[in-house]
């Protein structure tokens, strides 16, 4: 498998977790709130999937049940923060933290167990072009599935007056209270939507990418989701964007450490988060001189 | 017109903690009636409101609808009805366009809404364009938006909390032809307002409130101002007092050709701007706030910084890319318009706020904070100014904005500053306490200051001020002597004439 090949094919796998898990948030903050709880949300979906599969071998179950923890797990932090009204940041952090913990109890027994993957299959006709086609066009049903549901999420959000709603509440609490919105059960689907996203991109880094349960497998990627819904400048579109390009980083660390690049690996390593610095610092740049 | 009331509430009463805001409050509206709430501000004007939109549930006392006694447990409710509200804050979402907003309550396709957004807007003369982006629009094509938006909704009862407070002259009276249109139609409007004018002008009958409670239910064009004034506040109107006019001085400040970029999107460029200030002297800003008020304040008090030194001059020097330290240094004081967070520190004690732009009456002994001057300082200010609070050791935030107002501008009138900027200098402030704190500007006046005031209040500009410029979409129009000037003309450069 030469370089490329490599990068075609794995980046949407290694994007997935990323890109469910920022999706999820961006729901979040498009009504107004921030959920920090991201990374501990992932970590239980991650646990909680690896063990479901592991008994039932079913993959479908994994990710069911994840999402519900995931979900459960995010509606403790909208409890406190919409109904008990304490500080977001540190509910969120205290989620994130209880998350982490919850993963590492449940998974105790599961460490250094194996489970089977999911198959891959190719799209019909895109899968026989040639040089990019076997390799970015044969994925794994998650993938297909993430992608459909990527573009259903871009409809609703601006095309439905389900999105409407969405962006009203978060623009203007108080006016959207006033005309007579649920705003506080609007946001409380909105945070269990994006704790169960976060469930899903946890099951799919614990169960598909690598298809084993380790304390601290997450490494961070809830907080790289966190910073790509910034990146993305809350759209859609550009969140997707964001995780991709994050998969190709991530990757291409990998790749030119095969092929032999001499540059330590830890600044290959560190890639990925130097682009998102100078990818912030290009946004804001951009935004003060359209103004 | 039939008799029985479309609305009516007995002895409806509502406590926040320890206040009685409403208290055994009646109220009958009849359909087809114009029927004003007259009340100051913190007279439970705004609690009675929020009690009839569902918004906030009343501890004692029924809701009649048509008769029947309901219970409104959210807007919705309230909207299911026929009761529509117009709120004084509008209700509408900048980012999304008209339509938008007016899908976010009514039912139906965009595009039979922007067909029918059009229509009302010919019949009612509430004319806006159903895609234009709220944030482009003026305030009162706002206005307008939140008043199709009900009306989408058939109201029996529209409810309109200080709808002219925002609007210039010429818009109000839009309005209420707007209103009276209504009116033969058969709906009937709950109309809020402390402006007694405009009640007795459009107005069938009035409930006045005062601290809370129902104090009298007249017709509004039988009895003059002064007969409402008295049931509104209680007491005699207070008086102005002579104010001397002065000889106006030397120029103590002077902008000239200032222009300045928005900083945001929601901002204003301010384009060319020219005044000349002098000591002994009030000059008047009118205009409707968002016009570039925030930023015109922002630059004279150095907060933001303009580009060329010499486009704002305080008393003979370059200031215009001075902070507000250095200004302040010269001899210039200012009052913002934002209470909390720019005029006094909310977590702060009044003492500690008197301390941040009064250190330099001897407050710090090589920068330590002598707190006996510093306490006697606040208490000086608490007590003529009349600020209704414990003692110094208040907390800044924890007091009422109209009491607020009082301290910062006691505070920094106590500064005897040469050239003074005030920025709605009443805003939430009683009639009362309104009144005291014009005279103190007047007073200042007659010792020698300079005084600039930016209000969106026309009448507060005329009693106090000598000229008066209008600042519109960033441009300041020429200076309005206000003696050879009407409230009309005014308008007309509010609403965009130009220069």
């Amino acid at each position: 498998m030469s370089a490329l090949e490599f990068l075609l094919a794995g980046t949407l796998a290694a994007a997935l977790p990323l890109l469910l898990a920022a999706l999820g948030e961006m729901v979040v903050e498009k009504t107004g709130l921030l959920n920090l709880g991201l990374e501990g949300m992932m970590a239980l979906g991650a646990a909680i999937a690896f063990i479901c599969v592991y008994h039932s071998g079913s993959h479908s179950f994994g990710f069911l049940a994840a999402s519900l923890a995931g979900a459960t797990l995010a509606m403790l932090f909208a409890f406190l923060v919409i109904f008990l009204k304490a500080n977001e940041v540190a509910s969120g952090l205290a989620v994130g933290v209880l998350g982490l913990g919850l993963s590492a109890l449940f998974g105790k027994n599961y460490e250094s167990l194996t489970i089977s993957g999911l198959s891959e299959f190719g799209l019909p006709a895109l899968s026989k072009i040639p040089v990019i086609g076997p390799a970015l066009f044969t994925q794994d049903i998650v993938v297909w599935l993430a992608i459909t549901g990527t573009m259903v999420l871009w409809y609703i959000l601006n095309k439905t007056k389900l999105g409407l709603i969405i962006a009203a509440v978060g623009e203007n609490v108080e006016a959207a209270r006033a005309i007579g919105y649920p705003v506080g059960g609007i946001r409380c689907a909105a945070v269990a939507f994006g704790g169960g996203m976060c469930g899903l991109a946890g099951a799919y880094a614990s169960t598909v990418y690598t298809p084993l349960w380790a304390d601290g497998m997450i490494a961070g990627r809830g907080w790289i989701a966190l910073a790509l819904v910034v990146f993305g400048t809350w759209q859609t579109g550009r969140v997707a964007f964001g995780a991709v390009l994050f998969g190709v980083l991530s990757l291409g660390e990998l790749t030119a450490q095969a092929i032999g690049v001499a540059i330590p690996s830890q600044v290959l390593s560190s890639l990925p988060y130097f682009v998102t610095i100078l990818m912030l610092v290009a946004i804001s740049r951009h935004r003060r001189h359209s103004s | 017109m039939s008799d029985q009331p479309i609305l009516n509430l007995t002895g409806v009463s509502k406590r926040y903690g320890t206040v009685q805001a409403n208290k055994a409050i009646d109220l009958s509206v009849k359909p087809g009636s114009i029927h004003a709430v007259l009340g100051e501000n913190g007279a439970g004007k705004s609690t009675l409101m929020k009690l009839i939109y569902g918004v906030e549930h009343p501890d004692e006392g029924i809701i009649y609808w048509n008769g029947e006694p309901v219970h409104l447990s959210r807007p919705s409710d309230a909207q299911a009805l026929g009761i529509g509200m117009v709120f004084q804050h509008f209700s509408l979402f900048e980012t999304l366009n008209v339509v938008q907003n007016v899908s976010l309550m009514v039912p139906g396709k965009t595009v039979d809404l922007a067909r029918k957004i059009n229509e009302l807007g010919e019949r009612f003369g509430l004319t806006v364009d159903p895609n234009a982006m709220v944030h482009t629009l003026s305030v009162g094509e706002r206005q307008r938006v939140e008043i199709i938006r009900c009306l989408l909704l058939n109201p029996k009862l529209l409810i309109l909390d200080e709808p002219t407070s925002v609007l210039p002259p010429q818009s109000v009276k839009l309005l209420f032809e707007t209103l009276r249109k209504l009116q033969v139609d058969g709906t009937a409007i709950l109309f809020i307002s402390h402006k007694l004018e405009e009640i007795r002008e459009l107005c069938d009958e009035a409930t006045v409130l005062r601290g809370g409670e129902v104090t009298g239910l007249v017709d509004p064009r039988e009895h003059d101002a002064l007969a409402l004034a008295q049931m509104m506040i209680g007491r005699e109107m207070p008086h102005l007092g002579v104010s001397t006019s002065v000889v106006p001085g030397e120029t103590q400040l002077r902008i000239s050709n200032l222009s300045h970029p928005r900083a945001t999107r929601f901002g204003t460029t301010l384009e060319n701007i020219n005044l000349d200030l002098r000591a002994g002297q009030i000059i008047g800003i009118a205009g409707i706030s968002g016009n570039g008020q925030q930023e015109l304040a922002a630059l004279i008090s150095g907060e933001i910084r303009a580009h060329q030194p010499d486009m704002i001059v305080i008393k003979k020097q370059d200031v215009g890319c001075l902070g507000p330290m250095q200004r302040r240094e010269l001899g210039f004081a200012f009052v913002p318009e934002e209470r909390l967070g720019r005029g006094a520190v909310p977590e702060m004690s009044l003492a500690d706020n008197s301390l941040l732009t009064a250190h330099q009456k001897g407050m710090l002994w090589r920068g330590i904070i002598k707190r006996k001057v510093e306490k006697t300082f606040t208490r000086r200010c608490i007590e003529q100014f009349d600020v209704r609070t414990p003692g110094p050791d208040a907390e800044a935030g924890a007091m009422s904005g109209g009491n607020l107002q009082k301290f910062i501008l006691g505070r920094e009138i106590m500064l005897s500053p040469d050239v003074m900027l005030v920025s709605q200098p009443t805003w939430g402030v009683d009639v009362g306490a309104a009144t005291a704190i014009r005279r103190r500007l007047l007073e200042m006046r007659s010792q020698g200051a300079a005084i600039l005031v930016i209000s969106e209040e026309l009448e507060e500009l005329f009693e106090i001020c000598d000229v008066l410029h209008v600042l519109h979409e960033g441009r300041l129009s020429k200076a309005l002597p206000v003696a050879e000037t009407t409230a009309e003309k005014v308008g007309t450069f509010m609403l965009g004439a130009k220069v």
